[in-house]
This record gives C-alpha cells, sequence and structure tokens, in this order.
C-alpha cells in the first residue's frame, strides 16, 4: 500500500507548506502519491510533479472545486482512499478542515498534527498545548493523518518528472456555499516560514503602537506576529496569531515584545531557535523561554533597539 | 429552532499540566477543570440566538465521565434550557465522541449544532468535522462570526490567510473560534436556577457505538526543556549578544 498527499495550493502554486507534508509522508512509505484537487490548476499540478518524492500525481478539476470547499474535496479523497494505506495533510486551516471529514467516512480514527514519525503506524504529537509529547499507534487499517508543518524540512522542490494522472470529481455538494476570501496581502515573508517572527502582545497598548512592530520587522525582513490578546483588542489582523490555536512558528529569531506569553501563546513559539523578550514585568513568564531577556519598558528600549539595529551593517535582507 | 451545544471538560486553561510519572498520561487528580475555553463561545452564541428570538431551544451535551455533569450544569447556568449527559469512561477518541453526539442529533433533531474548535487538553480540532460528515451536514469551522438568514448562515471562518466566509444551509455544524464572542458569566441567581434545570444522564453503551480506542497511546513525557536563558541589563547588550553569540542578526 502506499501514501496519499493531499496536496495545497491555490489553483496556480502550490502552497509552500504542501513540501513540509510531502517529506512527512515519505516517511511513512516512500511510495508517495499525491492529489491535487481544484479548478484549472494545471500549473500547480505540474510543480507537484517535480517534486523528486512524489511518484504519481493526481489531478481532479471541477468549477465546485474553485474555493477549497472541505465538503467538496472529502468524497473525492474517500474514494480514492481505496488504493491507499494513509492520507496526509498539513496540519493548518485547510488540512484541520477537511481531514477529519475524511477520516468519518474512513471510520478512521484520525492523528492530528504529528510532529515526528516514528514508523508508518507510529507518531509523536503534542497534546496540551505543547505542554505533553505523546506516541501514539493507529491501529485502523487505514491512517489519516496530518502533519505540523513547521516540523518537518520542505522536500527538493524540482528534478522529478512524476505522471499526471486525471481522476473524476465527484458531485457538487449543495448546501455550502463559498461567498468570499478577504486574504491580507503583504510583502513580508510568511508567518509560517519566516527566518525571524517579531510579535507584539497586549503591552502594545494600541494598533497605532504596532508601528513600533512593524519598524523592527521591516529592519530584520521579518513576519509580524501577536498574541491572542493583541488580536483580540484589535491591534492587528487574526492571522497573525501565533499560539495554541493560532500559528506555530519555528523562526531562527523570535522577539516577543510586551507578551507576557501564557501557557497558549508560549505553544505556537517555543520551539524557536532563538527568543528575545522584551517586557516590564520581570516576572512575566516569557522570560521562562527566552535565550535572551531585557526587562524593560518597551516604548523606550525597541526604539532604541531600532536605532541600534541600524548601527548594524550585516541586516540580511 | 433548536441549537444543540456539545461542551466538553478539561483541565483548567491555567493549569500548568504535569506529565505523569510512569508516563502513562497528565496528572488529572486534584487539578482544577472547567469548560474548553471555545465551548464557552459556542454556548454564549447559542444563548444570543435564544435571546433574539431566532431560536426557541438551546441543548447542552456533554460526553464523558459522571463528573462532566458540572460541565452541563456550567451551560445551564449561563442560558442552556437543559442538559444531555452521555457517560463514559477512558479515553474517547473524538471518532467515537462524534458517532455518540450524532446518535443524539438523531434523537434530538436540532437544527444547529454548534461546538468548540478545538479542545485544549488533546488539541485534535476533529470532533465537529467528524460529526458533521457523520450526518453529511455542511460544516462552518473556526467561525468569528454567524449571521442567521432564514434558513441559512452565513459565517466568517478564520483561516490561515485572513477570513473566509461560507454560507451554509440549515441543518449545519459550525465550530467556534474564541473571537466569535465574549463569554458571560453566570450570575449567582441563574446558578441557583440553574440547578433545577434537567440533565438527562445517558451510558454511552446503551447508545450502539463502539467507543473502544483506536489508538493506542505509548507514553506520554515531557517535551524538551529550553535551557534557561539570561538577563541581559541595556538594549545594546541585547544586540551585541545577538549578533555575536546567537548570530541571529
Amino acid at each position: 500500500m502506499s501514501v496519499l498527499l493531499v496536496a495545497e495550493h491555490n489553483n496556480k502554486e502550490l502552497k509552500p507548506f504542501t513540501l513540509n507534508a510531502v517529506t512527512a509522508a515519505s516517511q511513512m512509505d516512500t511510495d508517495l502519491h499525491a492529489v491535487i484537487i481544484g479548478n484549472n490548476c494545471g500549473d500547480a499540478a505540474k510543480k507537484l510533479s517535480e517534486l523528486p518524492l512524489v511518484k504519481k500525481v493526481i489531478q481532479v478539476e471541477a468549477a465546485h472545486y474553485e474555493n477549497f470547499v472541505a465538503e467538496n474535496f472529502a468524497p473525492v479523497i474517500v474514494k480514492l482512499a481505496e488504493n491507499y494505506s494513509h492520507v496526509v495533510c498539513s496540519a493548518n486551516t485547510f488540512g484541520k478542515n477537511l481531514m477529519p471529514r475524511i477520516a468519518a467516512s474512513l471510520d478512521t480514527s484520525q492523528v492530528s498534527d504529528i510532529i515526528k514519525v516514528i514508523s508508518a503506524d507510529t507518531f509523536l504529537r503534542p497534546i496540551y498545548a505543547g505542554n505533553a509529547f505523546a506516541t501514539v499507534k493507529s491501529k485502523d487499517p487505514k491512517k489519516c493523518i496530518t502533519i505540523r508543518p513547521t516540523s518537518f524540512d520542505p522536500c527538493e522542490s524540482s528534478g522529478g518528472s512524476a505522471p499526471i494522472e486525471k481522476a473524476e470529481p465527484s458531485e457538487e455538494f449543495n448546501n455550502t456555499k463559498f461567498v468570499k476570501r478577504e486574504e491580507i496581502k503583504s510583502d513580508r515573508p510568511e508567518l509560517g516560514t519566516a527566518r525571524v517572527v517579531v510579535s507584539g502582545g497586549r503591552g502594545m497598548q494600541s494598533g497605532d503602537n504596532f508601528k513600533l512592530i512593524t519598524s523592527v520587522a521591516d529592519k530584520l525582513n521579518a513576519a509580524i506576529g501577536a498574541s491572542r490578546a493583541a488580536v483580540d483588542a484589535g491591534y492587528i489582523s487574526n492571522d497573525h496569531q501565533v499560539g495554541q490555536t493560532g500559528k506555530v512558528v519555528v523562526p531562527d529569531l523570535y522577539i516577543a515584545i510586551g507578551i507576557s506569553g501564557a501557557i497558549q501563546h508560549l505553544a505556537g513559539m517555543k520551539e524557536s531557535k532563538v527568543i528575545v523578550a522584551i517586557n516590564k514585568d520581570g516576572e512575566a513568564p516569557i522570560f521562562s523561554v527566552a535565550d535572551y531577556g531585557l526587562e524593560a519598558d518597551l516604548f523606550e528600549a525597541v526604539p532604541q533597539f531600532i536605532e541600534e539595529l541600524n548601527k548594524l551593517n550585516t541586516i540580511q535582507k | 429552532m433548536k441549537i444543540l451545544v456539545a461542551v466538553k471538560r478539561v483541565i483548567d486553561y491555567n493549569v500548568q499540566v504535569r506529565v505523569k510519572e510512569d508516563n502513562t498520561g497528565v496528572v488529572t487528580e486534584n487539578v482544577k477543570m472547567s469548560t474548553n475555553p471555545p465551548d464557552d463561545n459556542a454556548i454564549e452564541e447559542a444563548v444570543k440566538i435564544k435571546e433574539s428570538g431566532k431560536a426557541t431551544e438551546v441543548v447542552a451535551v456533554s460526553v464523558g465521565e459522571e463528573k462532566a455533569q458540572e460541565t452541563v450544569r456550567k451551560a445551564l447556568a449561563v442560558g442552556a434550557d437543559r442538559g444531555i449527559l452521555i457517560k463514559a469512561d477512558g479515553i474517547l477518541e473524538p471518532l467515537a465522541v462524534s458517532k455518540l453526539l450524532q446518535k443524539i442529533v438523531e434523537k434530538e433533531k436540532p437544527d444547529l449544532v454548534f461546538m468548540g474548535k478545538q479542545a485544549i487538553d488533546d488539541d485534535c480540532n476533529q470532533t465537529g468535522q467528524m460529526l458533521s460528515s457523520l450526518l453529511n451536514w455542511p460544516q462552518a469551522t473556526f467561525a468569528s462570526k454567524i449571521e442567521i438568514k432564514d434558513k441559512k448562515l452565513e459565517v466568517t471562518r478564520e483561516i490561515d490567510e485572513g477570513l473566509e466566509t461560507i454560507e451554509i444551509n440549515i441543518p449545519a455544524i459550525v465550530t467556534c473560534d474564541l473571537r466569535l464572542n465574549e463569554p458571560r458569566y453566570a450570575s449567582l441567581p441563574n446558578i441557583m436556577k440553574a440547578k433545577k434545570k434537567p440533565i438527562e444522564q445517558i451510558n454511552a453503551s446503551d447508545l450502539g457505538v463502539d467507543t473502544s480506542p483506536r489508538i493506542e497511546q505509548i507514553k506520554v513525557e515531557e517535551p524538551p526543556k529550553r535551557k534557561a536563558g539570561i538577563k541581559v541589563k541595556s538594549v545594546a547588550e541585547l544586540v551585541q549578544k545577538l549578533k555575536n553569540e546567537a548570530k541571529v542578526i
């Protein structure tokens, strides 16, 4: 039996985390096929076929796949799953929405958000916001697995030439209709894959003060993150939230500014290589995970930090 | 319109979870338990819809040990009309829970089922989608805004890229994000009143669902600890350390 990877894409290009999911899936079985479901998604299907780890691409197209509605996607994958031992996808909002719908149809108990493949049926996954790691073994004949993309390296993206087969679409699910998507466009690196992330919390006190975060991020070519408190307070939009129920990030450098460090926030960033915390409360839990802590008023420290960064000539752009 | 809301009893979100010494799980004895936080948002939304006159009944349901009754009772104290407790011991996987909830949906025939988008204990994020799959109903996951329009819901969903809006026909499942609303606190008079509201108890074994685990939990361990960091005295020292010691800028 082989592994079926569900590709995430925007009909033109693969989403970057598809490459991380391919790496994870290939560790379950090297006989790896990938399905791409969309509308006029030939370009993305071709890119998928160029991943050397992918042995075959299955392309399924119909107008009702344009907007990635899980109710439309699930029946196609359930049908294809007959021929596979594993169905794999990234544990981001696309995969989280879709995979359980597939798993329930297959009467499989899904294993969510794995961070390590121990063997074809045994996986490591964080529970309790990453405060414990569970080693779990799936006893179902078919396995439905979502993987935490930041825990796997992206696979090689060129050099392969897998055959692309077309498969029949399934009928449209008429009770769900896509209306619109409001994507926040940015020239910055994506939060999930950025080398440096600069995050602000409730300590920023206003959306306007987030300009300080933006200035630091500009200097370091960083993505901008936020704690849930900052998003809830309306300082910044939800797509910046880092934490248990937001995004999990693993950058080389994570700078937490005005963030106290609730368990739920730490769950999203504590695997970062180097963590810096700037907070005026010396007792804040963020300092317990910080490699470098600066106990200071952020409104004094951050402008100084920007000034010091200006003095350096080595900033990567 | 009738709304069924599923609530889960979990270790309180403020508790620092500890792994058991024998690596069989986490310590739950003498630990504060609460309603799974986004389930509070689910109850709040259902109660608000009822208060606006668009729903006639809100039923809270929980699956778990006897003590999960407290979680149902709390839902009653913030406005649910009656409760159901499906009694089951041991580890319940989301697949088993969704099958049990399916039985309750078949019996109660609600128009909407609400629940939190994720439980903060097992962090699975599966039950709502699985229930929706079993019932072949539409699903609106990670909802941060719900508008009722006749026999439809317009739901704004929080996705990685920003926000997405979908329209779903009733009956439907909605899994709620923490930003959907601000859950109210139960007032003392309402807590007293909730004690008189009925909670029906059903044994999971009487519902004809096989709830035995499909996933073997081999061990639960502490995550690797970060080595302790240092406090720097000034911004200049911080920048110097980042450049020369950590070499990340």
